[in-house]
């Protein structure tokens, strides 16, 4: 086979099938400026910044719009072509205004990259300059549209990308302007990658507004833990205070987007923060030493039966803080009463691959057919919904759903919502099974909301059956996923933070709720509900929430960006999070308060630096990874529901709680209209 | 320019009539079925039609859920199209064309006329509330200029006596019979025919 | 002079009526039957062999264009759009046809599709022609009465549905891509090319956009031969054209002529002549308002068709002769064309979204007499910072008519111009455009 090739500036570059002449030019080291061609967007080449010469064309084309075919040959440094982009920089500086100095952009703006390179110095526009008003896009996003340069990246995100086409630019003309309908706040979790995506400085962060210039913040790559995707972040930090989150391209996770919480709830790092400790003295919390505190938990933890001693980790929890927590439970009080799971759901952890998402999120855009089971991915894990959606535009794959989970942002088809279709499924008694046997890569996913009980027992055990039974697990594909909410979720699994034997998955929660437990340690967690009774309560973690509420000892920790730390995601992919900024006051990190722990009760952990204990961590989950039996089980039929748990999408972690921000949100979200997500016919 | 302004009263609601809900189905099913958008200039004219010749809100939601599109889809549409008015209008809608081959001919002085006839600003009702007018581009009636539309019709070949007769005409709620003000034969040229002399139906 | 029985569109005045049976008194629909039967193949190459150019303003060759439809129709459907848009400034030809010759397009419709295999074709008509559009629905209603539409049109075996789709008044939606953009449903902004229409159409189907009058000349050409028609006019300009000629004339007028028919001819013979005279010419834009004028001199001798007219820097275009005499400001007359560009743009492309505007501005200050000569280079360098860098020809339709001006009336410009620019800021021209700030204001 002939490799085609074209000539870019007299040299020649091979190409693949599909390029455009821009991404050909690139190849060939000739960089092409443009403002509204964007590799993940659709192309409306409107800028016409990015024109090129060809050879044989009297007009130059723009690049980003034209295919590269074989033996084409075009220039892009001649005169001509130098001509044209001046002549585009002074169209759009024409109309924008000249006001870099107090623009929010400033320092990150393409605009004023470019025009140091075309610009001409003083304006040639002798007109007045046009003003736009600005428009109301709810409170992330703050406009200054006179700058906007009509690009419409941001509208074909919103109906795109994130699939709800809200944005839209009404009149025409120079009287064109970027607005939602009707200044309406917009709907999507995804919201404020517009304004990654906005060229100049129309569309910038409302919370972070004049807090800082990019060039004062120190930048630290790090990993978000608002749901158990594990996307790739870059937190900008000021002093102590975390001043904003950006996306960092990871293109087998999050590609280039973030959700509004993960970008969001940062103001709540420095809001409600625990930066001592805390005893409850005669029904009120006093602040106290961490010498005294610990003291008088480890005379507290005397008066108990190991047995009468449980603990729970949140969902936020990094490996280093899980681990030291488990050996500090089996060694130095000798109990195995842990759990991770605050959410009561069933989970069979004896094999990694019954609690992870497997077909993974890349795999999701090679899927020709998804059943999705008692989940609502757009609110349980934007992120990888959004790859549903790209998986949907690409393929136009078809979308099922057990459990309605109202709006998500791709037509789907709502099937019933009784646990009598999975059994009719496993039977091959219904039309679906029939579709999943004759799909190449089909996924089965599996949310929270069918996993409750008994019957998530049924629903889990009988679908994986089904899937082994039809040959859908497999090395090279496996159908079985797991759509875990929580960041600390898998790994806690993994190093075996749960109280599961093989006859028994619930017997943690009978016990808590039949009182057996008297000393509760709340590692971070927030989100269980118990009967605290004359239960004695250790809390440890970064927020005064729900946990510090109801707690007798509060041990304030470090939050996930003021420590390294490692996070396994839904697909099982180990992750490290960097330090971005420290622990308030007192407070500390928290593998190190268990090492205090166990050295004041003389019995030292296995481990007495991050290094040897984050080994001891990678080698269990490494025996976790190689620990495969392949078991199936048979388990006889539960009548129930699925019902999706509908969820307060803003609301849903301690640090989300604390946000300002993320409390807007949610208010607003309340009042959304319909919101024109196409509907599956 | 038409009126891409908000109006500041606007009804709660929109419904078809039931005669426009036919109509409106009947224009839907002119595009295949998955391209029901396609109807959606369609279905605005027939909201303007029913509603005084203006859109309101509740229309722009209405005709979205209709033909199960976004909001935003119909407010652009709605926004682009210069025929489409998001502010009520006269009853009679006059329509002065002042692009160059109109201007040439006199355009002005009948956008004048309507000025002092009609209402000081366009866009503006007039006294009695039944006219308001507005200029426009180029009507595609050029050999006929000066021109313009009144609601659906052309009155063409004006001059500043006609005009003002035809406004009087429409302040008394009376639509003047369009066409020619000269009585001229469509396109053909006024002082008699050049060609097609002595053609009669073969 | 071209012969009455060689023109196409007898009823051009609507002396002899429109409806259906006067319509074949005159010929259409007779023999239709056998045409079609002739095969695709048969009707494409007599259009070619025709050498029939499109009518729309770009003078493409239109048997060529039809040859473009894939030969098998795949599980994509191919349409037929007929494009009657018509909104340049000095072109009202469609209107005509619509509303007095309307079995002309419909017959054409029939073959057209049959020839490029499709058996649906939409009729785009601008918003503002309603009348004409009704006109043109009863037409299709007796025509589908008498069976020549539908099912077996016309006992060919061939299935054809006419629909009628009215635009709502935006000029860029006679840009056959925005056309069908604004057909789907959408505002009409203008597509990429490639891929064409003729590949990626409507509804992503292949499909042919012809102009009006493209279309209602197809039939007579089969039925007369395609040597007929090459018999008119000259090589690679056949046929006859329906000119419009407006403005400083003393009988403006639509007539049906031959191609390459000189312009002096037309305004003389047909339109009663330019008012005050001749000599009191000062230019005419020969090809609707997108097209260069030309200035007197030119205007003695030039013959109008595509090759001529593109040898003396414009072009035919649409043929709508617009006359300037020399009583009116020539400035003023292309910034009020240049206002209609600044209100037309769709407004995607960064060069024609800010130029057109800014055109216009300066025109109007040169007009005024508020320019500097440093302005009159800046204008050009706009114009040409326009023309070719933009999506659609549009571009080129808003910098044509004012490279035009500079070429042959530059000195004028300069008479009225300064050295040194005035200070006076120019506060009638409304710029501040955003809606909102003018709540007080009519917009
Ligand atoms: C800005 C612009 C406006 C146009 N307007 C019209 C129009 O109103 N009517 C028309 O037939 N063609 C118009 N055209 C030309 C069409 O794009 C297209 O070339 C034509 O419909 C093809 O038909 P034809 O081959 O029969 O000429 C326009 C082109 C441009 C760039
Ligand atoms: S050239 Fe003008 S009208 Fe054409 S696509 Fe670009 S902006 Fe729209
Ligand atoms: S990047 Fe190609 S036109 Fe904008």
């Amino acid at each position: 086979m002939i490799v085609p090739k074209i000539i870019v500036n007299n040299k020649e570059v091979e190409i693949e099938e599909g390029m455009t002449v821009l991404q050909a030019c690139e190849l060939a080291g000739a960089e092409i400026p443009r403002f509204c061609y964007h590799e993940r967007l659709s192309i409306v080449g409107n800028c016409r910044m990015c024109l090129v010469e060809m050879e044989k064309s009297p007009k130059p084309i723009a690049s980003c719009a034209m295919p590269a075919t074989d033996g084409m040959k075009i220039k892009t440094n001649t005169p001509l072509v130098e001509k044209a982009r001046k002549g585009v920089m002074k169209f759009l500086l024409a109309n924008h205004p000249l006001d870099c100095p107090v623009c929010d952009q400033g320092g990150e703006c393409d605009l004023q990259d470019q025009s140091l390179f075309y610009g001409h110095d003083s304006s040639r526009y002798t007109e007045n300059k046009r003003q736009v008003k600005e428009k109301y896009m709810g409170p992330l996003i703050k406009t200054e549209m006179t700058r906007c340069i009509h690009c419409t990246r941001c509208v074909r995100f919103a109906s795109e990308i994130a699939g709800i086409p809200e944005l839209g630019a009404i009149g025409r003309g120079e009287d064109t302007e970027i607005t939602t309908y009707l200044e309406k706040s917009m709907e999507s979790e995804l919201s404020a990658n517009v304004i990654d995506l906005c060229p100049v400085g129309a569309l910038t962060s409302k919370p972070y507004a004049f807090e800082a210039r990019s060039w004062e913040l120190k930048k630290t790559e790090t990993i978000d833990v608002m749901d158990a995707v594990g996307s790739n972040i870059r937190v900008d930090t000021y002093g102590w205070e975390v001043k904003r989150i950006l996306p960092r391209v990871n293109e087998d996770i999050n590609e280039e987007w973030i959700s509004d919480k993960t970008r969001y709830a940062c103001d709540g790092l420095l809001k409600q923060r625990l930066d001592t400790p805390y005893i409850r003295e005669n029904g009120k919390l006093q602040k106290s030493s961490w010498d005294k505190a610990l003291r008088l938990l480890i005379s507290k933890l005397k008066l108990f039966n190991s047995n009468e001693v449980a603990g729970l980790v949140g969902d936020l929890a990094d490996l280093e803080m899980i681990y030291s927590f488990k050996s500090f439970f089996e060694k130095c009080i000798g109990s195995k009463n842990f759990e991770c799971r605050q959410d009561r759901i069933y989970i069979n952890p004896f094999e990694r691959m019954n609690y992870i998402f497997n077909s993974t999120i890349n795999g999701i855009e090679d899927s020709d057919f998804i059943l999705l089971v008692g989940t609502n991915p757009r609110l349980e894990a934007t992120i990888l919904n959004a790859r549903i959606r790209k998986a949907y535009i690409k393929n136009r794959l078809k979308i099922y759903s057990i459990g309605d989970p109202g709006d998500l942002t791709y037509p789907y088809i709502n099937l019933a919502s009784n646990t009598s279709l999975i059994r009719a499924i496993a039977y091959g008694t219904h039309e679906i099974s029939e579709k999943i046997k004759k799909s190449n890569k089909p996924m089965i996913i599996i949310g929270e909301s069918a996993l409750y009980g008994e019957t998530g027992k049924y629903i889990f055990e009988t679908l994986k059956y089904f899937l082994s039974k039809n040959n859908f697990i497999k090395e090279n594909w496996n159908a079985l996923n797991i759509l875990t909410q929580q960041a600390s979720r898998v790994g806690a699994i993994d190093l075996g933070v749960h109280s599961i034997n093989e006859t028994e998955n619930f017997s943690f929660f009978n016990k808590l709720d039949n009182d057996e437990f008297r000393f509760l340690y709340l590692l971070g967690a927030d989100n269980i509900c118990f009967d605290k009774k004359d239960k004695f309560i250790v809390y440890q973690g970064s927020h005064g929430d729900k946990g510090a509420e109801i707690a007798d000892i509060i041990l304030p920790g470090a939050a996930y960006t003021e420590k390294n730390g490692l996070f396994v995601n839904l697909e099982g992919k180990l992750q490290t999070a960097y330090k971005a900024s420290y622990p308030p006051g007192d407070a500390r990190e928290d593998w190190v308060i268990f090492n205090d722990l166990a050295n004041m009760m003389k019995k030292p952990l296995d481990y007495n630096n991050i290094q040897s204990l984050q080994e001891s961590i990678k080698k269990n989950i490494q025996l976790k990874i190689n620990n495969q039996i392949n078991k199936n089980n048979i388990i006889n039929f539960v009548n129930d529901n699925i019902s999706i748990k509908s969820i307060d999408y803003y609301y849903t972690n301690s640090i989300a709680r604390s946000s300002k921000v993320m409390n807007e949100c949610r208010q607003i979200s309340k009042k959304f209209l319909f919101t024109g997500i196409e509907k599956a016919s | 320019m038409s009126i891409k302004k908000i109006s500041k009263t606007q009804p709660e609601t929109f419904e078809f009539s039931k005669d426009n809900l036919l109509e409106a189905e009947r224009e839907i099913k002119k595009y295949p079925k998955n391209r029901k958008a396609s109807a959606v200039i369609a279905l605005l004219f027939l909201v303007q039609k029913q509603n005084d010749n203006w859109i309101p809100l509740a229309a722009i939601e209405y005709v979205a859920r209709l033909l199960s599109i976004p909001y935003i889809q119909v407010y652009e549409v709605a926004t682009f199209y210069s025929m489409l008015n998001l502010s009520p209008v006269g009853k009679y809608f006059v329509q002065v064309c002042t692009t160059t081959p109109c201007m040439m001919r006199g355009a002005k002085k009948i956008a004048d006329l309507c000025k002092k006839h009609i209402s000081k600003d366009q866009n503006k009702l007039s006294e009695n509330k039944l006219c308001s007018w507005t200029e426009v581009e180029c009507l595609g009636a050029c050999v006929n200029a000066p021109v313009m539309q009144i609601n659906q019709d052309y009155y063409e070949d004006l001059d500043e006596n006609k005009t003002k007769e035809i406004i009087q005409t429409l302040q008394k709620d009376k639509l003047p019979t369009p066409g020619s003000v000269k009585n001229r034969k469509n396109t053909a040229p006024s002082e008699g025919k050049t060609t097609l002399l002595e053609v009669k139906n073969a | 002079m071209l012969k009455d029985e060689d023109r196409i569109f007898k009823n051009l005045y609507n002396d002899l009526g429109w409806n259906i049976d006067s319509a074949e008194n005159r010929g259409d629909w007779l023999k239709t039957k056998d045409i079609i039967l002739k095969g695709k193949d048969w009707i494409i190459k007599e259009i070619k062999d025709s050498e029939l150019r499109g009518r729309g303003g770009a003078g493409f060759p239109t048997g060529l264009k039809l040859s473009f439809a894939p030969k098998e129709v795949s599980a994509r459907p191919h349409y037929l759009v007929i494009n009657a848009d018509e909104s340049e400034p000095g072109t009202c030809k469609d209107r005509d046809i619509l509303r007095f010759e309307p079995q002309k397009l419909i017959e054409g419709c029939l073959i057209t599709s049959y020839a490029i295999s499709a058996h649906a074709c939409y009729i785009y008509i601008r918003g503002e022609f309603f009348r004409e559009g009704q006109r043109l629905q009863e037409a299709i209603d007796q025509a589908y009465k008498k069976n020549f539409l539908g099912k077996d049109a016309c006992n060919t075996g061939w299935n054809l549905d006419i629909h009628i789709h009215y635009g709502a008044g935006a000029y860029i939606c006679g840009e056959e891509t925005a056309l069908l953009e604004s057909l789907e449903g959408k505002k009409g902004l203008p597509r990429l090319k490639p891929p064409f229409p003729a590949i990626i159409g409507l509804y992503g189907c292949p499909t042919i956009v012809n102009n009006v009058e493209t279309i209602s000349v197809v039939p007579t050409i089969l039925k007369r031969g395609a040597k007929w028609f090459k018999s008119l006019g000259k090589p690679k300009n056949t046929g006859t054209k329906i000119f419009c000629i407006s403005g400083d004339v003393n009988n403006p007028c639509n007539v049906e002529e031959e191609m390459g028919v000189s312009l002096k001819y037309l305004i003389e013979k047909h339109a009663g002549g330019v008012v005050g005279g001749w000599n009191n010419l000062q230019a005419v834009i020969p090809g609707g308002s997108s097209m260069p004028l030309l200035p007197k001199s030119i205007c003695e001798t030039i013959t109008m068709d595509f090759d001529s007219l593109i040898k003396v820097k414009s072009g035919l275009g649409t043929a709508g002769v617009v006359v300037i005499n020399k009583d009116q400001d020539i400035i003023r007359c292309i910034a009020r064309i240049a206002k209609f560009y600044k209100h037309e743009s769709c407004g995607q492309c960064t060069p024609c979204r800010e130029g057109s505007g800014w055109m216009w501005r300066m025109l109007e200050r040169m007009a005024d007499g508020e320019a500097t000569y440093k302005e009159i280079d800046l204008l050009y360098d706009v114009t040409k910072q326009i023309e070719g860098h933009t999506i659609c020809a549009f571009g080129e339709g808003s910098a044509w008519p004012v490279q035009g001006l500079l070429l042959h009336f530059r000195d004028e410009i300069r008479k009225r111009s300064h050295a040194e620019p005035l200070i006076k800021k120019r506060s009638n021209i409304p710029y501040l455009i955003d809606q909102h700030l003018l709540e007080n204001d009519s917009a």
